[in-house]
């Protein structure tokens, strides 16, 4: 699956996508990869905020528990409430259907800091290469 | 995120049947200092395992567990005496031909490890234990059986083994021996040739609460790669696929199999782990006997239970258990959902006053609790066909 150009990365495998000063947030088709079967998500509610590199919810697979990372710092506008009846969506469609999260964001130029596709891409090919060592 | 995974340690112990697994693109895991695969993503990763156990066959690489063998030095009846002193269950109840599932104890009646005791022939004992205890058993095993007239072999690097379970795990191995396997009854084994290799030990054991078998085979790279292609083969057309540890986990979790260092380890006794039916008080004295006496005088103070979550959340191994007043009343030790049951479970050490079916036990995950409650266990049981009798 490729990664979407438009879109930014974290290390810790979370994407966002920022339109002007609203951003959708998810895990990477990588994260989802290494999680397995994604069973169950617990995310924030409307309102809540978020701070960059701080936890704000989780994904679980059968065999264990990922906590979600703020990609930028910002308010919730929505969870996908889709994910609770059909937590699997994050393994489908992790970079579309599979959405966590839309927020506002505080500061819209930090989510420029982050990882573009092509430097994510190499960043996940030296974790493959770790994991096959 | 955070990765699930970390990197590969170069120390890590491999079996035989390493590079074929990391072929299948197999996901790795250190388990208990082994490089062991947790699920073959691209057979369809750890719940389609799990449900091919449960509805039809799978194959898992159990070559990482342990072999101890305990035989007979000059006069026989020194090995019976050794693993009689060593093991919680009677093994004087074994014919050739019979396994039994039992434990090794500390003198406190805490444990060692649980084993699969085989018994080989008149007076030859094999004794399958865990990979991640394989060192302490068997200096454990040494030690104590050191004034018996028997001889102890490692025999753990000698043997791949090979599990294939499920309702259909019969149909597959029987194309690849020319033993009689309906003849071998849950808990026996026999030995036959299979694919070409002579006096296989077959036995009708396992970790999935499903009927199964497990195979030793010896330890080559080529031979094992070429059984365990052997054994896909023959169960194509059950729609076999290979199974990893994921799988192996929530299948014995569902069976309410103990696993060590989670239900059972050095400070949990067998009175609190609910194995109290493989230990015989009357069989003679034993290693942990006099502690498990002791134990039970003073009365047991936490026992094992299944939950079931009532609310949404899943209980993880550690996760700490509340009553209603918001006390902390015991510990998970292993929680996962069960893809058989559809429903978020756990196992975990309570007192034994809030132990009773139906008694509401809070389950303390990331900060918040959620409402679980006691529930009978196992949380699977298989239904047997008359013929697997």
């Amino acid at each position: 699956m490729g990664y979407p150009t438009q879109y930014r990365y974290t290390k810790e495998h979370e994407w966002i996508e920022a339109k002007g000063d609203t951003a959708t947030i998810g895990i990477t088709d990588y994260a989802q990869h290494e999680l397995g079967d994604v069973v169950f998500v617990e995310l924030p509610a409307a309102g809540s905020k978020l701070t960059a590199g701080k936890t704000f919810g989780s994904v679980e697979s059968v065999k264990a528990v990922s906590e979600i990372y703020a990609p930028a710092s910002g308010e919730v506008v929505t969870a996908n409430g889709e994910l609770q009846n059909k937590p699997e969506t994050i393994n489908s469609d992790p970079h579309g259907a599979g959405w966590l999260i839309k927020i506002k964001l505080a500061n819209p130029a930090d989510v420029n800091t982050l990882m573009d596709a092509a430097a994510y891409e190499a960043y996940i090919e030296e974790k493959k290469k770790e994991a096959s060592a | 995120m955070e990765s699930v995974h970390p990197p590969v340690n170069s120390v890590l112990r491999k079996t035989p049947l390493n590079a074929l697994h990391r072929r299948l693109g197999a996901k790795m895991v250190n388990f208990g200092g082994w490089d062991m695969p947790v699920e073959y993503p691209a057979s369809g990763g750890l719940v389609a395992e799990h449900k091919a156990v449960r509805n039809g066959v799978g194959v898992f690489d159990v070559s990482h567990m342990g072999d101890i063998r305990i035989h007979a030095a000059k006069q026989p009846g020194g090995a019976l005496q050794a693993v009689q002193h060593l093991t919680m269950n009677d093994a004087s109840k074994l014919v050739v031909g019979q396994a039994q599932y039992s434990a090794m104890l500390y003198p406190e009646g805490t444990f060692v490890d649980d084993v699969i005791v085989h018994r080989l022939g008149e007076d030859d004992y094999l004794l399958v234990i865990n990979a991640g205890t394989r060192e302490k058993d068997i200096g454990w095993v040494k030690k104590n059986t050191a004034h018996f007239d028997c001889t102890v072999e490692d025999l753990s690097d000698n043997y791949t083994q090979l599990a294939i379970q499920g309702p259909q795990a019969i149909d597959v191995l029987c194309k690849l021996t020319d033993a009689d396997l309906d003849g071998v009854k849950n808990y026996w084994f026999t030995h036959g040739t299979v694919c070409g290799l002579k006096n296989t030990l077959i036995a009708r054991t396992g970790y999935t609460g499903e009927d199964g078998f497990e195979i030793y085979i010896p330890a080559h790279v080529t031979t094992s790669e070429r059984v365990w292609n052997a054994v896909i083969d023959a169960g194509k057309e059950f729609g076999i696929v290979p199974c990893g540890l994921g799988a192996r986990n929530t299948l014995r979790l569902e069976a309410k199999m103990a696993l060590y260092e989670h239900e059972i380890n050095d400070t949990i006794n067998v009175w609190e782990a609910g194995l109290e039916r493989y230990c015989k008080m009357d069989k003679g004295d034993f290693v942990g006997r006099r502690g498990l006496e002791k134990a039970r005088a003073a009365g047991v103070q936490r026992t094992l239970v299944g939950l079931e979550m009532v609310e949404r959340g899943i209980a993880r191994d550690g996760y700490r258990c509340l009553d209603e007043s918001g006390k902390v009343i015991g510990v998970v030790t292993s929680g996962s959902p069960a893809p058989t049951l559809g429903k978020n479970i756990a196992l975990a050490y309570v007192p034994p006053g809030l132990s009773a079916i139906g008694t509401p036990v809070y389950v303390e995950i990331r900060a918040q609790r959620c409402k679980a409650q006691v529930v009978p266990t196992p949380f699977y049981k298989r239904i047997r066909k008359a013929s697997a009798k």
